[in-house]
């Protein structure tokens, strides 16, 4: 089984045109040592064959259908809805390239440019790009970004209740270059104050916070924003998009640039990807930023139209001096993302928000009445929050419990992302969990613990 | 004409969505965070009803060419047809519904797939190992660099060979990913054949060399016949060969990139490996290597013991972590369905065909178009339309918008940039010779107007919705959000 159309009699019209007698004919300048070297691989299924081998796979997985997940950290168990998905598997937009030809492409552009609205809406910042690979790729943008629009300085801090493992990509991308970069030790589950401002000098060119940060916590970012750009530096924010429909955004706390994953916004999980990573900035910064932009004008006759636009920041003009070397992004998961924002809407953004946190507050009291069960830190909270466990059990073992035992995604023992970590189960809890499977969790704690 | 944006359908008090209620105490998110913590005013998002919604986003699909709707022979970008059952695959519930972070344990069955997807691509690509992590082309070019980064680094060389060569017919990416590294990028020039000069190959290279980048077909579509001697060349100077594997597509059984000579590779899942684009995105870059990259390569890696998937961190000389998580997982599941539904004999017939019709393209077209650089084409060609452009006045992007009112995604334009009035034609392995032969008529229709009425092609298209887009006042004058509006 196979998609290619070609008939025997087609191929052969093909070859005579050509003036050929075989394919191979074609194929001289391919040196012989190298050329149709056997390959060691089975030949080919029907698709039906082929369904059922994955279908197996797929069956041997426990999926959160059935394995009720409390686990959080960058990727979110959300209400995905049903008009999401329809839409966003629409093929018009999944069998499209990236927008070269604007107009025949309006569609994917104008949705792009409703994202691109809505994005700022939610940071509160004035320019968005079209996306970025995932919320850990974002950090590392933020950081050239970051480091690229100021001169002389070469000091980058990150706080240490960034996630581990965006922490981790920062280092990846910044290590081949003449980079200081460092940590901002944490307090009580937040960026430590006095550490910040003893660290933020007049070679700092910027700051990286999360809020909510890998531990749930809510930093004040507003008062770190402050510190850091007293000095001169920029600052950019890793944030939770739904967050958003509660907390302070990133333009309310004066943050420079806004960045983070986009897969609580419509997105399923599958294991990590693909999501989007969204980036949003301020208009002085818009043309260093990394990525797609499109751009309102009109065309000929004067009407409305989409492009791809401020191009002259782009590799396919700049080659090596271009400020990223982006090409293909998240575009369709970013189009779910708009449609997700649209099926939420001014109201369901406060609701949904509203739900994380009530949801997740009823979860942490009723787990921390159990004997030798309290929070890790006591900072305010969205939907996630770190839970330490005095009974001489190990996070490790309680993960493992809950899952063989009682058959749930318990909870993340947080060593395993960063051995240095203390022995903590990181917990969320989103709109869509139901006070029965909080309850049963909570039970189910109580039994292992 | 629809020409409304959502905020524009929006009425105060309409709603969409649907939440579960909450059955427990009725709180308030001021019982728990701190003013001070919260936002001041709600973001004004679109107010609408779900039907608007349907409506708003299928007519704004409408406006788009896709493969589904329309032939698409962009240049580089391998438009093939994207198949069904992927779609449907890669929705399972053990697939769609798993948790990054979950224990591996439960989850050794999309473990297993992994695992199976990076042999088959090292099988394919002639490689020792492969990395899934990269999220797109541009990203596994970044990651190959860091790999040959920590290579040269390790040798001592770290510091002194800081110098990338790429030919000038090259994507600009590939200048851009070394840069991204901290390299200087030095471009040499083709030869009158397009190919690699070898001459100018072996001026620049030195021991300040860490890499040259290629694409083998080249941008031209050309393959690079002296492979093995410009393979001998870099390694000789101590250098690595990378491959920019965006031009896989008729190589599938033919010629391996790893038997050419090339220490890395990345492969784009979203040409080759058929899973959609999605109007920009989603793809997936996955890096392969031969064994003296091994140990670098990102973590965490698939392992397998005794049958049991592990996710690897325990490999101290990585380059550390590219993606959060495992990469585009989900484009993988659909590319590993596709390469196991054709087989190596699928596969085969895929590069064969795709080779087939691009010749048989060319040929058609040959005999009223330029086609600088046409010996040793595989899947695809370019046009110059210089002498249209010089006499008529007719330039390439003109004939692509003759192309759009005649319901035809035009080919790639403008690239590379070695060719004068490019249009770079990829016709792939899953259209029809019918198909074929309607793009050749529209080509020789362009051919007659132009003699007739040259100037007609200025204002086209005239068939789409809008015409040609004021890109000047949009780049001067950004509208970059609907809040930009007056």
């Amino acid at each position: 089984m196979d998609y290619v159309p070609a008939s025997q009699f087609d191929i052969q019209h093909m070859l005579d045109t050509i003036g050929v007698s075989s394919v191979d004919d074609l194929l001289k300048m391919i040196p012989e040592q190298i050329f149709r070297n056997s390959i060691d691989m089975s030949d080919g299924l029907s698709e039906h064959d082929a369904a059922k081998q994955l279908k197996k796979l797929a069956a041997s997985n426990d999926d959160i259908d059935r394995f009720t997940c409390f686990i959080g950290a960058g990727s979110y168990d959300h209400i995905v809805p049903a008009v999401v998905r329809n839409l966003a598997g629409r093929s018009e937009f999944s069998t499209a390239y990236t927008p070269y030809q604007p107009e025949a492409s309006q569609g994917t552009l104008q949705a792009i440019f409703e994202y691109q609205s809505m994005i700022c809406e939610l940071t509160g910042l004035e320019v968005s790009n079209a996306s970025l690979y995932d919320g850990g790729s974002a950090c590392a943008e933020a950081a050239l970004l970051m480091i690229n629009s100021v001169r002389n300085k070469n000091r980058l801090l990150v706080s240490q209740t960034v996630h581990p493992l965006y922490r981790t990509i920062i280092q990846t991308y910044l290590k081949n270059f003449n980079i200081d970069l460092v940590t901002v030790p944490a307090k009580d589950g937040v960026t430590d104050m006095d550490q910040l401002k003893t660290l933020a000098d007049e070679a700092t060119a910027g700051f990286i916070v999360q809020s909510p940060n890998f531990f749930g916590c809510i930093e004040d970012v507003e008062s770190l924003t402050e510190a850091v750009q007293q000095v001169g530096g920029l600052v950019s924010m890793v944030c939770n998009p739904l967050s958003l429909g509660a907390l302070a955004s990133p333009g309310e706390c004066g943050v420079d640039i806004a960045i983070g994953d986009g897969q609580p916004l419509g997105v399923d999980l599958s294991y990590g990807g693909p999501y989007f990573g969204f980036m949003a900035t301020t208009k002085k910064l818009m043309r260093k930023m990394p990525g797609r932009i499109v751009g309102m004008t009109n065309d000929h006759n004067g009407n409305r139209c989409y492009v791809l636009t401020l191009q002259a920041r782009e590799q396919h003009i700049r080659r090596e001096k271009a400020t990223s070397n982006i090409c293909s992004n998240q575009a369709l998961m970013a189009l779910q993302g708009c449609m997700y924002l649209t099926w939420l809407g001014k109201e369901g953004l406060q609701q949904i928000a509203k739900q994380n946190i009530v949801r997740a507050h009823y979860a942490q009291e009723k787990a921390c009445s159990i004997d030798g069960v309290s929070l890790l830190y006591n900072a305010p909270f969205f939907n996630e929050f770190c839970l330490k466990i005095d009974t001489g059990i190990r996070a490790a073992d309680v993960v493992a419990e809950l899952h063989k035992k009682h058959g749930m995604l318990g909870g993340l023992n947080i060593k395993t992302l960063d051995e240095s970590l203390p022995d903590a189960l990181l917990v969320c809890v989103t709109e869509k969990r139901s006070r029965d499977e909080i309850d049963q969790w909570v039970e189910a704690l109580r039994a292992t613990v | 004409m629809y020409e409304k944006l959502i905020t524009e359908l929006s009425s105060t008090g309409r709603t969409a969505f649907s939440l579960t209620q909450w059955d427990g105490d009725d709180k308030q998110v001021a019982d728990y965070i701190p003013e001070h913590l919260l936002r001041s005013q709600p973001a004004q998002l679109p107010e609408v009803s779900k039907i608007d919604i349907v409506r708003h986003f299928t007519r704004l699909s409408h406006k788009n060419f896709s493969v589904d709707t329309n032939f698409y022979p962009l240049g580089s970008c391998t438009m093939k047809y994207n198949p069904k059952i992927n779609e449907e695959l890669v929705r399972l519930a053990g697939f769609a519904h798993t948790h990054p972070l979950q224990p591996a344990s439960s989850v050794q069955g999309l473990l297993e797939l992994l695992y199976r997807m990076e042999q088959s691509l090292s099988a394919l690509c002639g490689m020792d190992a492969f990395t899934l992590q990269p999220a797109a082309g541009a990203h596994g070019e970044l990651t190959g660099m860091m790999l040959i980064k920590a290579y040269h680094t390790q040798r001592g060389e770290g510091d002194t060979r800081m110098q990338v060569i790429v030919p000038d017919s090259s994507h600009g990416t590939n200048p851009s990913s070394a840069h991204l590294v901290g390299y200087d990028v030095i471009t040499i020039p083709s030869d009158d054949k397009g190919m690699v000069d070898l001459d100018e190959l072996k001026k620049h290279l030195s021991d300040k060399t860490a890499a040259f980048m290629l694409t083998n077909p080249n941008t031209l579509g050309v393959f690079e016949k002296n492979i093995l001697d410009v393979a001998d060349l870099v390694h000789k100077a101590g250098a690595l060969l990378y491959y920019d594997g965006a031009n896989l597509n008729p190589l599938l059984g033919i010629c391996r990139p790893g038997d050419m000579g090339f220490d890395v590779v990345h492969v784009n899942l979203h040409k080759t490996f058929s899973t959609p684009h999605g109007g920009g995105g989603p793809g997936s870059g996955p890096v392969g290597v031969k064994s003296i990259l091994k140990p670098f390569l990102p973590v965490p890696r698939i392992t397998c013991d005794n049958g049991t998937y592990l996710l690897n961190n325990e490999f101290p000389d990585s380059i550390g972590k590219i993606s959060a998580f495992y990469g585009n997982v989900g484009v993988v599941i659909r590319a590993y369905a596709y390469i196991i539904i054709n087989g190596i004999n699928g596969l085969t017939r895929v590069s064969e065909t795709a080779i087939i019709n691009a010749n048989y393209l060319m040929k058609k077209l040959s005999d009223s178009f330029n086609v600088p650089y046409n010996d040793g084409v595989m899947h695809e060609f370019v046009v110059s339309l210089k002498q249209e452009a010089s006499s008529k006045g007719v330039r390439a992007m003109d004939v692509a918008k003759w192309l759009i009112d005649h319901d035809i995604h035009p080919p790639t334009v403008y690239f590379p940039l070695i060719v004068e009035e490019a249009m770079m034609i990829e016709p792939t392995e899953t259209e029809t010779v019918e198909t074929l032969d309607e793009f050749v008529a529209q080509m020789m229709s362009v051919k007659e107007t132009m003699e007739r009425n040259a100037d007609m092609f200025h204002d086209l298209p005239q068939t789409t919705e809008v015409s040609r887009p004021d890109e000047v006042q949009a780049a001067r004058n950004p509208v970059l959000t609907w809040h930009d509006l007056d």
